[in-house]
Parts: structure tokens; C-alpha cells; sequence
């Protein structure tokens, strides 16, 4: 009994150990998103392609959609840029544009040159839905189902493993239940 | 010689944070009153910006912060109470913007933790405590032989 006493300290040294260790590989810059779970905050914002256009919360109802938010000046962006062509080639889902702090004419002009993945882009030039969004930093995506709850938000560019390990199981489960949803 | 040096250098380190005091970002919002004015600066203060983790609203530089911040000025000049900013920084962006954590069931054991800590280090004190005492009160007595090896030990000492 007593040499089990002597031992505690080194479980509790060895628990904490544990603990920590496990800390190392935690990214501090993925933070939870406190909108997961509510559904996309009201918006009005124009078209990126076409000013006359708007584009409201209630547009992005209906089905299970990716929102991407995205710049021109962003590096990171630009990495993510060929996987989002391939994935909307793949016609999963429809991915919406979030077009944040951005130059109209400039981000224009980077879809006619680079391809265009998304189904419409949202002109979010002074960042208020951005804001309301939680977003930090382009490039985040959100996850919505065909409620409009916001399910899923990543932040950083999304790349093949990405999208096989975290985004596509997501997404083939909220299809599945938006069809059964849907059907009855 | 050697002190207008010092002089000198005292002249440039208290330059130095003084140029440092006025270096944070410079906003030209424009309060209402000084008091709304202290208030947000404060709460500015007390709000971690998302981008840049180790830096406040007031400190950072990044785009979010800049919005943040002016978020933060212009609802305290609609006169907004603290605790509706808060609310409006946690539901957008988590407790993660909170340097102070709050008070619930989550972080029941960052708060009362340390004092946990505390306490069970008291008893294990007085548990080691007592039964040092108990200890003492015992072995007092040693045997013939042990005393004349003692005094063996201790006569050696002495030549």
C-alpha cells in the first residue's frame, strides 16, 4: 500500500505528460467556429459577376452547398484554387463564392483566368457577412445543409486530403439525410 | 565622462517607450464622449484578435482586428453594455476571443483547478506531517550496543 502511495506522483507526472503531449500537435490557428450549428446570419449582398443581382441567406437554402471565402490577395487562396475546380467538376455539391474584402474587377479578371468553380459569388467587399461569419482569414469553408444551418467550418485551404478525410464524408451524410428529409 | 553617456542612453531607452506607447495602430474614430472612449479601449483591450492570437484588438494590425475594433467603438457609442459586445464577439467568433475565460461548466476546471491543487497539497502536507510526529515520538530509545558504537563514533571524532 505504501509503495503505491510513492507511485502516484509519477502517474500524475506521467498523465499530465500525456496530456501535453497530445497538445504538440494541436494546431492553435484551427479554432472552432461558434456558428456551427446556426444557420447562415441574414445577409443582402450583390453578385460578383453582376451588381444587379442579389444574393440573400434565403438563396443558399435547399440543398447541401459549400461556401468558400475567398480573394484575390489571398496566397492561400490561390493554392485551393485548382482543388475547388476539381471538386466542382465532380458536381457534389454546388460551391458558393464569398468574395471578401476584395477588388470587383480584379477577382473578375482572376476567374476568367484561373476558372471559375463557383455556382455564384457573393460581393462581400466591406467583410460584413465575413464578420458575422466568424471568419478570420481567407480561405475558410463553411459546410451548409439544405436548411441553411451552417454544419461544418474549415479553416485553411482545402486540398484532396482535406476533402476525402473531413469534407466528403460530411457532406455524402448531410445529402443523405436532406434526401430523406426531402422524400417525406 | 562616463555619466552624459549614461545620460545619453537614458535619454534614448525613455524615447524609446515613449515612441512605443504611440506606436500601436493610430484609428482617428472619433467618440462620442471620453468616457465611451475609456469603455471601448478597454474592452478593445480585453478581446483577443482571432488572426493574430497573441495580440489584443487594440494592438493588432491584421484586417479582422481593424474591423473588430471599430465594431467594438461603434457599438459603444450606440450605447451598447459590456456584456452585449461580448455577445456579439462570442457568437461570431468563439470564446477563443475572451482573454479572461468565463465562469461555467467547461471551465469549472481552469478556474477551480489551482485551488483543487492547493487543497491536496495541504493534505498531503499533513499527511506527511503527522506522521513525521508520530515518528518521533517512537525510536527513542537504542540498545546497549548501538550506544557503544555511538560513543565508539563519536570518541574517534575527538583524537
Amino acid at each position: 500500500m505504501k509503495k503505491l502511495v510513492l507511485f502516484i506522483p509519477l502517474i500524475i507526472v506521467m498523465g499530465m505528460g500525456a496530456f501535453l503531449y497530445k497538445g504538440l500537435f494541436l494546431n492553435p490557428q484551427q479554432l472552432d467556429s461558434a456558428l456551427e450549428g446556426k444557420p447562415i446570419p441574414a445577409f443582402q449582398l450583390e453578385r460578383l459577376e453582376d451588381s444587379s443581382e442579389t444574393i440573400t441567406n434565403e438563396t443558399l437554402k435547399g440543398q447541401v452547398a459549400l461556401l468558400n471565402v475567398w480573394a484575390t490577395w489571398c496566397p492561400s487562396c490561390k493554392y485551393e484554387h485548382p482543388y475547388l475546380m476539381r471538386f466542382a467538376r465532380q458536381n457534389i455539391l454546388p460551391i458558393y463564392g464569398i468574395n471578401y474584402r476584395d477588388d470587383r474587377a480584379l477577382a473578375i479578371r482572376e476567374l476568367n483566368r484561373q476558372g471559375d468553380p463557383y455556382i455564384k459569388n457573393i460581393f462581400d467587399h466591406d467583410g460584413r457577412l465575413g464578420l458575422d461569419l466568424g471568419v478570420y482569414g481567407a480561405p475558410e469553408s463553411f459546410l451548409v445543409d439544405h436548411n441553411g444551418i451552417i454544419r461544418f467550418r474549415y479553416a485553411g485551404p482545402i486540398d484532396q486530403r482535406v476533402w476525402n478525410e473531413t469534407l466528403l464524408p460530411m457532406i455524402k451524410e448531410l445529402q443523405a439525410v436532406a434526401k430523406q428529409e426531402g422524400a417525406s | 565622462m562616463m555619466k552624459s553617456v549614461f545620460k545619453l542612453m537614458g535619454a534614448i531607452l525613455l524615447s524609446l517607450t515613449v515612441m512605443s506607447v504611440y506606436a500601436t495602430p493610430v484609428d482617428t474614430y472619433e467618440f462620442k464622449s471620453a468616457e465611451n472612449q475609456k469603455r471601448a479601449l478597454e474592452l478593445a483591450h480585453s478581446l483577443r484578435c482571432p488572426q493574430c492570437q497573441n495580440q489584443n484588438l487594440i494592438d493588432s494590425n491584421s484586417p479582422v482586428a481593424q474591423d473588430l475594433r471599430l465594431e467594438v467603438y461603434q457599438m459603444v457609442d450606440a450605447g451598447k453594455d459590456y456584456d452585449e459586445v461580448i455577445e456579439f464577439m462570442t457568437s461570431r467568433y468563439g470564446d477563443f476571443v475572451l482573454y479572461k475565460p468565463r465562469m461555467e461548466p467547461k471551465t469549472y476546471i481552469l478556474w477551480l483547478g489551482p485551488f483543487g491543487l492547493l487543497i491536496v497539497g495541504f493534505l498531503i502536507g499533513f499527511y506527511f506531517v503527522r506522521k513525521q510526529r508520530i515518528s518521533q515520538v517512537d525510536d527513542q530509545e537504542i540498545s546497549a550496543e548501538e550506544q557503544k558504537e555511538l560513543d565508539r563514533l563519536l570518541n574517534r571524532d575527538d583524537q
